[in-house]
């Protein structure tokens, strides 16, 4: 055997041990989920989960009358809501900066970088005292107007880097053709942005799904995001010998649907994230 | 996507000469499309973030005690916030703690991500592969699920880091890693960092990959030896990858908050482990003390346009 094979074998050897290790949490949430709670007290833990049942996400669902889907649905609303309303915002966003130049482009590029550093937690005692001041406490649509200012900076940023890789050229040569502005636009560079429209949406799928700070200052009683009810479901269970089986069964509810979605868009996901982030 | 977009300068030209040449009575209204484009995100940015931006400010020259708990108008006090909270030894604690900890986190992440980025490079599509499922499983995780399943494997009693250090003869079963600050600021690294990487290591690599092979066997028949190759030829083309990336962890880490109120809550002593972000919380939210925990907000705001201020001006040279 030559070196360098040598070499390459250690290397895939590494990768394939690292990537095990990386995993490991994600797959400790599963096995655990499926044990009863019996298994998981004993000192020695099981690491395969044979003889597993579903039991535990059966409890998850029965837990406080169904919690679970109110939240769920809760979640669904306020992320799909965001979902959309940023798309249309950013869309119109990125296309007046990358395909105009005006007065106050560059104030707008600043702001949305400087909005991007703004501290999350430095500001929502003010967010708390506005909405709470316009009647919008523990309100989904108080939400969703936050998620949105909070996801639409960065999502103009990537979309531009989209449009700026559709070249104006073939708007331009659609307009010697006799399109207007708009409609050579609609027809020619709109089909080709379907990638950057699906990579931001995931975008801020992800984060308004997974968002938990502005949720826990603003949100209250039964009106729960799906991350605040994971957390008050650990506590509630902490107060005794903790129920991890349930715990881990909860934890997989919220995290399983949104990696299976992430795993099918990702290629589109990180291509964009890096093409719109470095793109000048 | 490529990383080698037309530049700016040629953008402006493209759009302007041609199109402007074909509907020479457009010109007069270019400004009216492209502000009413950007009027709906100006809108919700100013409705969501305009008040509460003002209302933090003013507030930081405020008093709040006990009477306005019970509906007393806040007190004016000019920088007495301020200046009370930088003659604070307890302020500075939590900076030096926020700063470190957001300085290792995100040195480590853009180690470790590059570290295995140029794995990913180096190995067959298979391994790759399996490398790239791991971090994306990862960096999908929901980070309210990724703790509780972290305090779940660093439990004291049935957490499986414990059995294992046991196994090679550590004595550990029934050691609280939350209990101590220094530990428990291990775990918290170590939890920010899982999470981080992926998002890096899949950034660099994306970079790497837009490195052309011809270059590099160019170099490497002109004698160049690898390392010359990687540090004359593949650093300085994902530069700007690796600065970005970097920027990014270090103002992201630097306001971390749930991973660390989630920690405290499964054990952590607060005042011990608080970092900016749980400090403002514990300020404003549990005491009810808005003008300090709104002051503290802006110095936060001040620490971190400070550290991206040298790259927001590269970036705005680049629009000129």
């Amino acid at each position: 055997m030559s070196l360098k094979s040598v070499a390459t074998s250690f290397y895939t050897l590494l990768a394939v041990v690292i990537a095990l290790a990386w995993a490991f949490p994600v797959y400790w949430m599963l096995n655990s989920s499926l044990l009863p709670n019996s298994t998981l007290q004993s000192l020695t833990p099981t690491f395969l989960p044979f003889g597993g049942s579903l039991d535990n996400f059966t409890s998850v669902f029965k837990h406080n009358d169904g919690s679970f889907f109110t939240a769920l649905g809760i979640s669904l609303t306020v992320t799909l809501s965001t979902v959309a309303i940023v798309l249309f915002i950013a869309f119109l966003g990125a296309l007046a900066i990358s395909r105009f130049r005006f007065k106050g482009r560059k104030s707008f590029i600043l702001a949305l970088l400087l909005i991007q550093m703004l501290p999350a937690e430095g500001m929502f005692i003010a967010q708390y005292k506005m909405m709470s001041s316009v009647g919008m406490l523990n309100n989904v649509i108080g939400l969703t107007v936050l998620y949105t200012a909070a996801v639409v900076p960065f999502t103009i940023w990537m979309l531009r880097g989209f449009v700026a890789g559709v070249p104006a050229e073939l708007e331009e040569a659609a307009m010697v053709d006799g399109l207007s502005r708009t409609q050579a636009f609609l027809r020619i560079t709109f089909p080709l942005l379907a990638p950057g429209l699906v990579a931001s949406g995931v975008y801020a799928f992800l984060q308004a799904w997974n968002e938990f700070t502005v949720a826990l200052v603003l949100m209250d009683g039964e009106n729960q995001t799906l991350p605040l009810w994971l957390r008050g479901f650990v506590q509630s269970s902490a107060t005794r010998e903790t129920d991890w089986g349930m715990v881990m069964a909860a934890s997989t509810l919220v995290a399983v649907p949104v990696i299976i979605f992430f795993l099918l868009v990702q290629s589109k996901m990180s291509s964009g994230l890096v093409g719109g982030a470095v793109k000048g | 996507m490529s990383t080698n977009a037309p530049a700016p300068p040629q953008a402006r030209q493209r759009v302007e000469t041609p199109a402007a040449q074909l509907k020479t009575p457009r010109k007069k209204r270019t400004w009216v499309a492209p502000v009413l484009l950007i009027l709906p995100s100006i809108v919700v940015l100013m409705a969501a973030l305009g008040y509460p931006i003002g209302w933090q400010f003013i507030t930081s020259f405020k008093k709040f005690g006990l009477l306005q708990q019970f509906g007393a108008a806040p007190e004016w006090v000019g920088f007495a916030n301020y200046i009370a909270l930088l003659q604070d030894p307890y302020l500075w604690v939590v900076l030096g703690r926020s700063l470190l900890f957001c300085l290792i986190c995100a040195f480590s992440t853009v180690a470790i991500g590059g570290g295995l980025a140029m794995l990913m490079k180096r190995v067959g599509t298979a391994a790759r592969l399996i490398l790239q499922i791991a971090m994306l499983l990862a960096w999908s995780m929901p980070v309210v699920a990724t703790m509780t399943v972290w305090i779940w494997l660093v439990d004291w009693r049935r957490g499986v880091l414990n059995w294992v250090l046991d196994k090679f003869g550590a004595d550990s079963i029934g050691h609280n890693w939350l209990a101590s600050p220094v530990t428990f600021f291990a775990i918290a690294v170590v939890i920010v960092v899982w999470m981080s990487v992926p998002f890096v290591a899949l950034s660099i690599y994306a970079g790497l990959t837009q490195v052309s092979a011809e270059v590099l066997e160019a170099a490497e028949m002109d004698g160049a030896t690898g390392w010359q190759r990687t540090r004359l030829i593949v650093m300085p083309l994902i530069a700007p990858v690796l600065s970005i990336v970097l920027l990014l962890q270090l103002i992201w880490d630097l306001r971390v908050f749930t991973q660390i109120k989630l920690l405290q809550e499964a054990g952590g002593t607060a005042s011990e482990t608080n970092m900016l972000g749980t400090y403002i919380y514990q300020l404003g939210v549990g005491s009810g003390d808005f003008g300090t925990a709104s002051a503290v907000s802006i110095l936060m705001l001040i620490i971190t346009v400070a550290i991206s201020w040298y790259y927001v001006r590269s970036l705005m040279k680049e629009e000129n």
